[in-house]
């Protein structure tokens, strides 16, 4: 009874909108390989802590005050008056941190399965573009507390853009809306922070995966599920059923439908990470000075400077970047450019095996040292500016761009292993 | 479409006139969006002068002052350290100032109007971090050299006329602001000399 009510509503549902096909072609019948491992967690993951923040942020929004007088007062307020606001509040630093641990994560299963190249190279620079869009909305966010390092921070990174030749005075004073950073800087990255980026966000989380759905999601083994129509013998094609969209075009070997076998599995990712959020979310939320800094528990003083800046530490990997070059423009230009490789990736890379797995040993290595480089950015970005750090800076960055430069002169004529045609059992 | 009766030509004529007009609208309309990022008249009218007592500053002392909400560093000099700032120009970057860092009436030797009083912005020219003054034990900085301004941001270095050392990320002298003595106990920053 409860059934025959529910099959008449979906079916007047879907007479008036696609819901059930929308169902069917981008979960329980949307073909996967059937060989995901550990890596493939953090796209959803990235997904949940997106809602997490989505969630927690609009509840901080209820008692937040963006103003130079009253932020600062309003967060303590949330901290210490407000039920459970301490922990809202917790939810949203601590799922600031992880949403770059995720996304770093998946940026590296990407490197490593060939993930952007051909024909991904628009599902590619979608990611980029969130991870670019992501970063803005950290730093905006990581203003609205309105502490002392906020405030440096904000200071050092609007500054930035004043090494654009000419306009670049100018160009600070309008981010800013004042001669320094004040509250009308304050507000402003708190509109961009609440509605436009996570607007723009959720429209690039919708595009990224209705690009990852036309073309297939790539696999560990960087074996094609999708092979040309007719090219398979019936025997050897899935069992599974697969939305005609993907099934009328190519014949499908090695994938299950995306729910509810991956459905499941990520559920065992997010109760995995669950564990580890709530651990840090509970017991260090203040990521021993890393989530958050010590002089944020100060106001805002547009007279003292902290002791030492350093940015959150999912900015370390640029902020070294811009910090090892002796050079206002440059350092700004190679913190940019750095960015700008990865989105440039797709062409970089000229092979066309896409797994690390069957890819010379050259390129195994460019990828170690690639991780070990990004790294070793990150660790020095939010350690003091000292001549040997400054040094082993330089180095990593050497290593950092390497990384790109040399894949392109190997890529072209790589000693590749050959590739099998399916996906092992 | 081939069988429909069409005039391309005049067709092509007005989509490309109604994208001009509708392009022309856009950009008019953006204009409020993106002037309403400027500093506003009340922002503007926060930047007024400032006056400082400059009686008590002790010989090698800093004070610091606040105008348009950035810190101003005015130090009152001893004559040691005005006589060894031509000592070390081979280090910096502009000795004689010849970036326009500094009012007129302030470009020589000791970017000042006074030799004895400093007076500088205290934003590093690298990101805008104030930089801290180091009277006595600069030289763990720069050899041989007392006296001067250490940014604990990213290194940069500048001596006690606010020039920039080289080898630092900060690519100019500290600004020198507009200001000017009413007397010999009163500064005002922010009104260039003889305009007072």
């Amino acid at each position: 009874m409860l059934m025959k009510l529910f099959t008449d509503f979906m079916g007047w549902i879907d007479k008036r909108l696609p819901v059930t096909d929308a169902w069917n072609k981008h979960l329980a019948q949307y073909p996967a390989p059937k060989n995901f491992n550990f890596w493939y967690f953090f796209g959803s993951l990235a997904m949940l802590v997106l809602v997490n923040q989505i969630l927690t942020g609009i509840w901080l929004t209820m008692n937040y005050e963006p103003s130079g007088e009253g932020a600062f007062a309003s967060i303590e307020y949330i901290m210490r008056d407000v039920d459970f606001g301490w922990l809202l509040r917790y939810m949203h630093s601590t799922g600031a941190s992880a949403f770059f641990v995720v996304v770093y994560m998946h940026m590296m299963r990407g490197l490593m399965y060939g993930s952007y190249q051909k024909p991904r190279e628009l599902l590619w620079i979608f990611g980029m573009l969130i991870f670019l869009v992501l970063m803005a909305e950290a730093f905006m966010g990581y203003l609205l507390p309105w502490g002392n390092m906020s405030y440096w921070g904000a200071q050092v990174i609007i500054s930035l853009f004043g090494a654009v030749p000419i306009i670049g005075d100018d160009l600070t004073l309008w981010i800013r809306g004042d001669y320094v950073i004040s509250g009308a800087t304050l507000n402003r990255f708190f509109a961009l922070h609440v509605i436009a980026m996570p607007l723009v966000l959720v429209i690039l989380v919708f595009l990224h995966i209705l690009a990852l759905h036309e073309v297939g999601s790539n696999n560990p083994e960087g074996v094609d599920i999708k092979k040309p129509k007719g090219s398979v013998k019936p025997e050897e094609l899935s069992k599974f059923t697969f939305h005609k969209q993907y099934s009328e075009k190519y014949d499908i070997v090695d994938a299950v439908p995306f729910h509810p076998y991956y459905s499941v599995k990520d559920i065992m990712g997010v109760a995995g990470f669950l564990f580890l959020f709530c651990w840090v979310m509970f017991f260090a939320p203040e990521g021993g000075g890393y989530f958050m800094e010590a002089p944020n528990f100060t106001p805002a003083n547009g007279l003292k400077t902290p002791e030492h800046i350093a940015p959150v530490w999912y900015f370390g990997p640029f902020y070294t970047i811009l910090r090892v070059v002796p050079d206002k423009l440059l350092g700004a230009v190679a913190m940019f450019g750095a960015i700008v490789m990865l989105f440039a990736l797709p062409w970089f890379d000229r092979g066309t095996v896409k797994s690390v797995r069957y890819r010379s040993k050259l390129h195994l290595v460019n990828l170690i040292q690639f991780a070990i480089c990004f790294v070793v950015l990150g660790a020095l970005g939010t350690m003091p500016a000292t001549p040997t750090a400054n040094l082993i800076g330089v180095i990593a960055s050497f290593g950092y761009f390497g990384f790109f430069i040399a894949l392109w002169f190997y890529s072209k004529n790589e000693n590749t292993k050959p590739v099998p045609d399916r996906i092992a059992d | 479409m081939s069988n429909v009766p069409v005039n391309n030509g005049r067709r092509r004529f007005l989509t490309a006139a109604t994208a001009v007009v509708g392009g022309a609208g856009v950009v008019g309309a953006a204009v409020p969006f993106i002037a309403s990022w400027n500093p506003s008249a009340r922002a503007k009218a926060a930047g007024a002068p400032v006056e400082v007592n400059i009686g008590k500053i002790q010989p090698g002392q800093l004070i610091r002052a606040e105008w348009r909400g950035k810190p101003v560093y005015v130090v009152r000099r001893t004559e040691k350290t005005v006589s060894d700032l031509a000592k070390h120009d081979d280090q910096l970057r502009d000795p004689n100032s010849e970036k326009a860092q500094q009012p007129v009436y302030a470009t020589n030797a000791y970017r000042s109007i006074k030799p004895e009083f400093l007076v500088a912005l205290g934003v590093c020219t690298h990101l805008g971090c104030a930089p801290t003054h180091h009277g006595g034990d600069f030289d763990q900085f720069v050899e041989g050299v007392p006296n001067g301004f250490f940014c604990p941001c990213h290194g940069s270095k500048f001596d006690m006329a606010g020039r920039v050392f080289q080898g630092v990320p900060a690519p100019l002298n500290l600004v020198v602001p507009e200001h000017s003595f009413i007397n010999d106990d009163t500064l005002l920053i922010g009104v260039a000399q003889g305009e007072a």
